[in-house]
């Protein structure tokens, strides 16, 4: 078997895979995050409870109602949004226009209150979600064995990441939404209905990490707190690579898989904590991240 | 001419006014103390001591967000840093004294809070927030891999050994003294600082940091200072606890602990002297009840529901509404 580094070439490609793979959940967490504070300046701490509902919404409704995983990967991130859409009409919009540590603060009282009522019912311990039978095997290449559903979930995280930026980037929704977030008067007075368009950007943002978690859903284990602490690896990605820059958030998540995935093969104890080593050592060049604007 | 008068008079007025005010806090606080002394005669010490901790926790972090506007989400890093500084020291070295311990496992937390401040401080608000959420969690990653913390299980049995070489801290009320000097030392100390001339430029940097520069103020350097001051008393609150418990966890050093600091300042009221103290004094026992009946599950829930309400409908805090409450109705 060759060797890369004196390390087992189908090891560290193996990492490698895993490294792109956490990559892609990072970059679709932190692009949501990303549009959230973006937009509309929300701190969203209850993100990583988003993700932890799509997962559930995906394995309770398959085990109540044997809803398939094609229909999950559309119904729960519209159930999830759709909740989402009622903290911001009945919480987050109370606080508008405040410091936005208050943000932060009530998102983190959301985000205890979900998390801790679902592991009363659930408990901590995981359910079980089976993969769908489509992704069984595997493309077998010469160096590593790639199944079928990582390589499903890098496609569909990228199709979705370049999808947001382009929508909010590139076209005229995209220009209202940063408009009306800009300058909400104004875009009143053009009879944009901006309340409505704040409360589709947050269920949006909340929908992509549902989504996120209906692509978990097979592979990691499926419980109450699996949001918490990929939230604060989350966070630090978003700090890294400038908060409120989509395409930072995309890159620089897929950037910190990667560099996750080979500090596990080189220096497996450090792994959980390299990020945020990383994201000392880029603040101390570049305090506002690798690709935000200088504030 | 009786102008000049009327304005004397009012002077007059306003000064016979504070000089009330001042009687009025000074009272308060006295009945306070006293209580305070008293309290261990009915309440049980332990617990009493692990309000007080948690007051010191949050009075060090108010000095932060309450009079500097800045919110640390990585208080924890500070606490766990005495915690387990101490708890080591004093499991390891037997001819150590408490007090020593105590004393190193604050000034370790100091120095981690410079540490903090040099990288944090370049960034404001919300970001000052998360560097500070992400610099507590490589801490917390340490702490779970370093080999002297015990990892997942933590530090136990830690002696609570002799104050001075000779005060025999294993006796509870003895303990609780200790612990209570330590607290009020603190209190004070907070209490000396926001008043003092330093104290007014870091409330001038919180209401409008661009002026403070502008008046030529050297803004970084006072946050940096405010925050390895606070840093430094989490530690101290910390390295007592353990102590106190005997024990360093990595609870402790959990990102939720810095939530927890977070919400018994807001809950008492935030800028307020004695808001951090209610405001711990109340989630302290509100877990311990919840704990004994049957919603012993529900702790996190709950606190997340105070959370919420906390910050849409009341957040001045408990100390805060009280004091708006009295200035509106007793002039």
């Amino acid at each position: 078997m060759s060797m890369i580094l004196g390390v087992p070439a189908a090891v560290l490609f193996g990492q490698l895979l895993l490294g792109i793979i956490n990559g892609a959940f990072y970059a679709l967490l932190s692009l949501g995050l990303a549009v959230i504070f973006g937009l509309l300046k929300i701190i969203n701490f209850a993100h990583g409870a988003m993700y932890m509902l799509g997962a559930m919404v995906t394995v309770l409704m398959f085990d109540a109602m044997g809803i398939n995983y094609w229909v999950a990967l559309f119904l729960a991130p519209l159930v999830v949004g759709c909740f989402g859409m009622l903290i911001e009409y009945f919480l987050l919009r109370r606080i508008a226009g405040q410091d936005h540590i208050y943000s932060l603060l009530l998102t983190f009282g959301v985000a205890l209150m979900i998390q801790g009522i679902l592991t009363n019912i659930f408990g901590v311990s995981g359910l079980r979600y089976s993969m769908p039978e489509i992704f069984q095997g595997g493309f077998k290449l010469d160096f590593m064995f790639l199944p079928y559903y990582r390589a499903w979930v890098i496609f569909v995280a990228l199709l979705v990441c370049f999808g947001t930026w382009f929508m909010i980037e590139k076209t005229k929704l995209g220009s209202y939404l940063r408009a009306g977030t800009e300058d909400a008067q104004l875009m009143q007075g053009f009879g944009i209905n901006v309340p409505l368009l704040i409360s589709l950007t947050y269920g949006f943002g909340v929908m992509i990490a549902a989504f996120a978690g209906v692509l978990a859903a097979p592979i990691y284990s499926v419980n109450p707190v699996m949001g918490s602490n990929i939230l604060i690896v989350v966070f630090a990605v978003v700090v890294i690579g400038g908060m409120g820059s989509i395409a930072g958030a995309i890159i620089t998540g897929l950037l910190m898989g990667v560099i996750e995935g080979f500090t596990k093969v080189f220096y497996p104890e450090f792994s959980s904590a390299v990020i945020f080593l990383v994201m000392v050592v880029v603040l101390l060049i570049r305090p506002s991240g690798l690709f935000g604007k200088e504030a | 001419m009786d102008h000049p008068v009327n304005q004397t008079d009012i002077q007059q007025a306003m000064l016979d006014q504070q000089k009330a005010d001042h009687r009025r806090k000074h009272l308060l606080n006295l009945v306070l103390l006293v209580l305070l002394l008293i309290a261990p005669a009915v309440i049980y010490p332990v617990f009493l001591m692990k309000i007080l901790c948690f007051a010191l926790f949050a009075v060090a972090f108010n000095l932060l967000l309450g009079f500097t506007g800045l919110l640390s989400f990585g208080h924890a890093a500070f606490l766990a840093t005495g915690s387990y500084t101490t708890g080591y020291l004093l499991s390891n070295y037997s001819g150590l004294t408490t007090e020593m311990g105590i004393i190193v496992g604050t000034a370790a937390a100091t120095v981690l809070g410079v540490l903090f401040a040099l990288v944090a401080i370049r960034r404001q608000g919300i970001y000052f927030a998360m560097i500070t959420l992400a610099l507590a969690q490589l801490v917390y990653f340490m702490f779970v891999q370093a080999p002297f913390t015990g990892g997942e299980d933590g530090m136990h049995g830690v002696p609570r050994g002799h104050l001075f070489g000779f005060i025999d801290l294993e006796n509870n009320l003895a303990m609780y003294y200790f612990v209570l000097a330590v607290f009020l030392g603190g209190y004070l100390l907070v209490q000396r600082v926001v008043g003092s001339p330093f104290g007014q430029v870091l409330k001038a940097i919180k209401q409008n940091e661009p002026r403070a520069v502008s008046l030529g103020y050297n803004v970084n350097q006072y946050k940096i200072l405010a925050f390895v001051m606070s840093a430094g008393l989490a530690g101290l609150a910390g390295s007592v606890k353990t102590v106190v418990f005997q024990l360093a966890s990595l609870n402790d050093a959990h990102w939720h602990m810095s939530g927890e600091v977070i919400l018994m300042t807001l809950l008492g009221g935030t800028g307020t002297l004695l808001g951090p103290v209610v405001g711990a004094t109340f989630v302290v026992n509100l877990e311990y009840q919840l704990s004994q009946g049957p919603l012993g599950d529900w702790v996190d829930p709950i606190l997340g529901a105070i959370f919420v309400l906390t910050v849409i409908a009341f957040r001045s805090g408990i100390v805060g509404e009280i004091q708006k409450f009295v200035q509106k109705n007793m002039g």
